[in-house]
């Protein structure tokens, strides 16, 4: 018999305590390992929807005439500029170096048009490249497949009083609204999109573009260089990195990391004092065992020894079952947080790891007062002194 | 030499404002094969002078030299280990590690030294056998009668081979029957050679030993001894020791 003997069979025979001390433990790694798989999973997804879906790169005219915003960003004037952007701008942006990098390209011609002696602005899009870069679009309806079809923004349809299958006027020609948008809380709830050629040739501006929205994969290409690249095709555009867009998202995934090493640390702290509490009880409790370990002949060392493997086991177990459990919580609500489908569940043997590590050293710290609290009981008080 | 020595030994409790003098300049040889019973009323400081002599108790003033060892001169982590290779204990009751079978409980001295577990569990078989618990080696304590228990804690001090037994009141918890099993159980083992220091405050159990001490207030009061040849039924010499 080895002195571990005498710690996993204390375990075994007296599982009743050893249950609550493992709960404690379990709880605060299952919480841990939770958290960072679902911020794992939250950092994939937003990566994921960043280089998939929306611009990052908004291209516009060289102006100093800030008339017109769109999403935040001011963009060209309305105006005459002898530095518009047009329609063959658009191929040059599929010809850089890391063309395959580039997603998608939306070029987009936006103006006021009068409806009902209203102005109310339109925006002309190529609708396929528009709604690949616009994921997020719920359309109530179809997309317009011809030129004489609208799509209408949420306020906008409100405002006209109109919705889908009506019809409206755009500078004398009749539109039929194939679509409503879904509130988006952004600038398109107050648009009407059609056809780019329909609009250059309504607002008689036939050829030009009022912006491009750039979608690009940055994965393997910092974005900085996909900017410069397409900077050097188009010398009469500005071209810039929507840095707010990847921000947001960013700054909510930070958030959100923040917010989780906080409680990690609370429910990791909670989980020790538990340990602890509950090593320092069972301690005080075999104040006679230890006096007859003392009285046989055990070195402090041992009674140390003996505690601290208690405390190692328990953070063993706790640390296998939670990583289970937080593995199993996590593939739960993770695709409730992200909105992504669950996906398979795989093991990363290096979170598996740190988590029993952390179990388990976690186990150890909280034992090592009441252990070396044990270690120095004197004998004979332990024995009551016969 | 002396197995056991002990010059002018003075134990002194503080308690509070209170000092309580446990022991008083206590001069006691014990040779190496006697069977001592220590006996006296509560508050004599009996078990005071086990646990000291037991190596478990720092004495305030004297000298306690076991084979020529000054024990209290060690370290505190070597006398543990003095005590597990030359004392076996048995202690008054719940001395029985609950989660341990009785063939764990039996090597638990042997646990801390370099002996493997088949060594280990050689010496426990065999001492289990001599002690008469051979078949119950995989039982829980709380599976045992108290005259069972008492034989698992004599199975365990006397594992390690310890020249000297300590027995802190072997009977205190036992019907009379089974206390004079355990008595007859330590007269064989004393015959045997085996040197017993017991402390007890059952007269009956000092007709069993070779020599009783008495102990009144700290102070040794009688010795009393048995002819060894004549045991059990010797004539009692008295000595009174100022």
């Amino acid at each position: 018999m080895r002195l571990k003997d005498i710690s996993i069979n204390n375990l075994r025979r007296r599982k009743g305590k050893v249950f609550f001390l493992i709960v404690g433990l379990t709880i605060g790694i299952t919480t841990v390992v939770t958290l960072i798989s679902v911020t794992r999973m939250m950092n994939e997804d937003i990566s994921r929807k960043l280089d998939e879906f929306g611009a990052n790169i908004l291209i516009i005219p060289r102006s100093d005439d800030l008339s017109l915003s769109y999403g935040g960003m001011n963009i060209g004037g309305v105006s005459i500029d002898a530095q518009t952007l047009k329609d063959s701008d658009v191929p040059k942006i599929r010809q850089i170096e890391v063309r395959e990098n580039v997603s998608t390209v939306s070029p987009k011609l936006i103006g006021v048009t009068e409806i009902q002696g209203r102005k109310v602005p339109l925006m002309g899009i190529r609708f396929d490249e528009e709604l690949r870069l616009k994921k997020w679009w719920k359309i109530h309806g179809v997309e317009p497949k011809s030129r004489d079809e609208v799509l209408l923004g949420n306020e906008v349809a409100v405002r006209l009083f109109r919705s889908t299958g009506d019809h409206l006027t755009i500078n004398g020609k009749p539109m039929r609204i194939t679509g409503v948008l879904d509130e988006t809380g952004s600038q398109d709830d107050f648009l009407i999109f059609s056809d780019l050629t329909f609009a250059q040739e309504t607002m008689k501006k036939s050829g030009a573009l009022s912006l491009i929205e750039v979608a690009a994969f940055c994965n393997s290409c910092p974005i900085e260089e996909i900017v410069r690249q397409i900077s050097e095709k188009l010398p009469h555009a500005k071209v810039t990195a929507i840095k707010q867009t990847l921000q947001t998202k960013m700054e909510a995934l930070d958030h959100f990391k923040k917010f989780s090493v906080g409680i990690s640390i609370i429910v990791l702290l909670i989980g020790s004092l538990i340990v602890f509490t509950n090593m320092m009880a069972s301690v005080n409790e075999r104040k006679r065992e230890i006096g007859i370990f003392r009285a046989i002949g055990f070195r402090k060392s041992h009674v140390v020894r003996i505690i601290f493997l208690e405390a190692l086991i328990v953070g063993l177990i706790a640390g296998i079952v939670g990583y289970a459990l937080g593995l199993g919580v996590s593939h739960i609500i993770g695709p409730m947080i992200t909105g992504m489908k669950g996906g398979s569940l795989f093991i990363d043997p290096l979170l598996a790891l740190g988590a029993i590590f952390l179990s388990s050293l976690i186990g150890i710290l909280s034992s090592a007062y009441p252990a070396i609290h044990a270690s120095k009981m004197d004998p004979t008080t332990a024995l009551r002194a016969l | 030499m002396s197995l056991i020595e002990i010059k002018k030994l003075n134990k002194t409790y503080e308690g509070g404002e209170e000092c309580v003098m446990a022991l008083r300049d206590v001069d006691l040889n014990i040779e190496r094969g006697e069977f001592i019973s220590v006996m006296g009323p509560s508050g004599s400081g009996k078990s005071t002078l086990l646990t000291i002599l037991g190596g478990l108790n720092h004495p305030t003033k004297g000298d306690v030299m076991i084979d020529e060892i000054p024990i209290y001169g060690l370290s505190l982590e070597k006398l543990a280990d003095f005590r597990r290779e030359y004392l076996g204990f048995i202690f008054q009751s719940f001395q029985l590690i609950p989660y341990l079978t009785v063939i764990e409980n039996v090597m638990l001295p042997l646990s801390i030294t370099q002996r493997t577990n088949r060594e280990q569990v050689k010496m426990a078989d065999e001492i289990l056998e001599k002690i008469g618990l051979a078949g119950k080696a995989t039982r829980l304590p709380d599976q045992l009668s108290g005259g069972e228990q008492e034989r698992v804690a004599i199975a365990r001090a006397l594992v390690n081979s310890p020249p000297i037994l300590m027995a802190d009141e072997p009977t205190g918890n036992l019907d009379s029957k089974t206390g004079k099993e355990i008595m007859d159980l330590f007269k064989s083992l004393n015959k045997e050679g085996q040197t017993i220091v017991m402390v007890t405050h059952n007269p009956e159990n000092t007709s069993y030993s070779t020599r009783t001490i008495s102990l009144r207030d700290g102070r040794v009061e009688t010795v009393a001894s048995k002819m060894k040849s004549d045991y059990p039924f010797a004539r009692m010499e008295e000595q009174n020791i100022s």
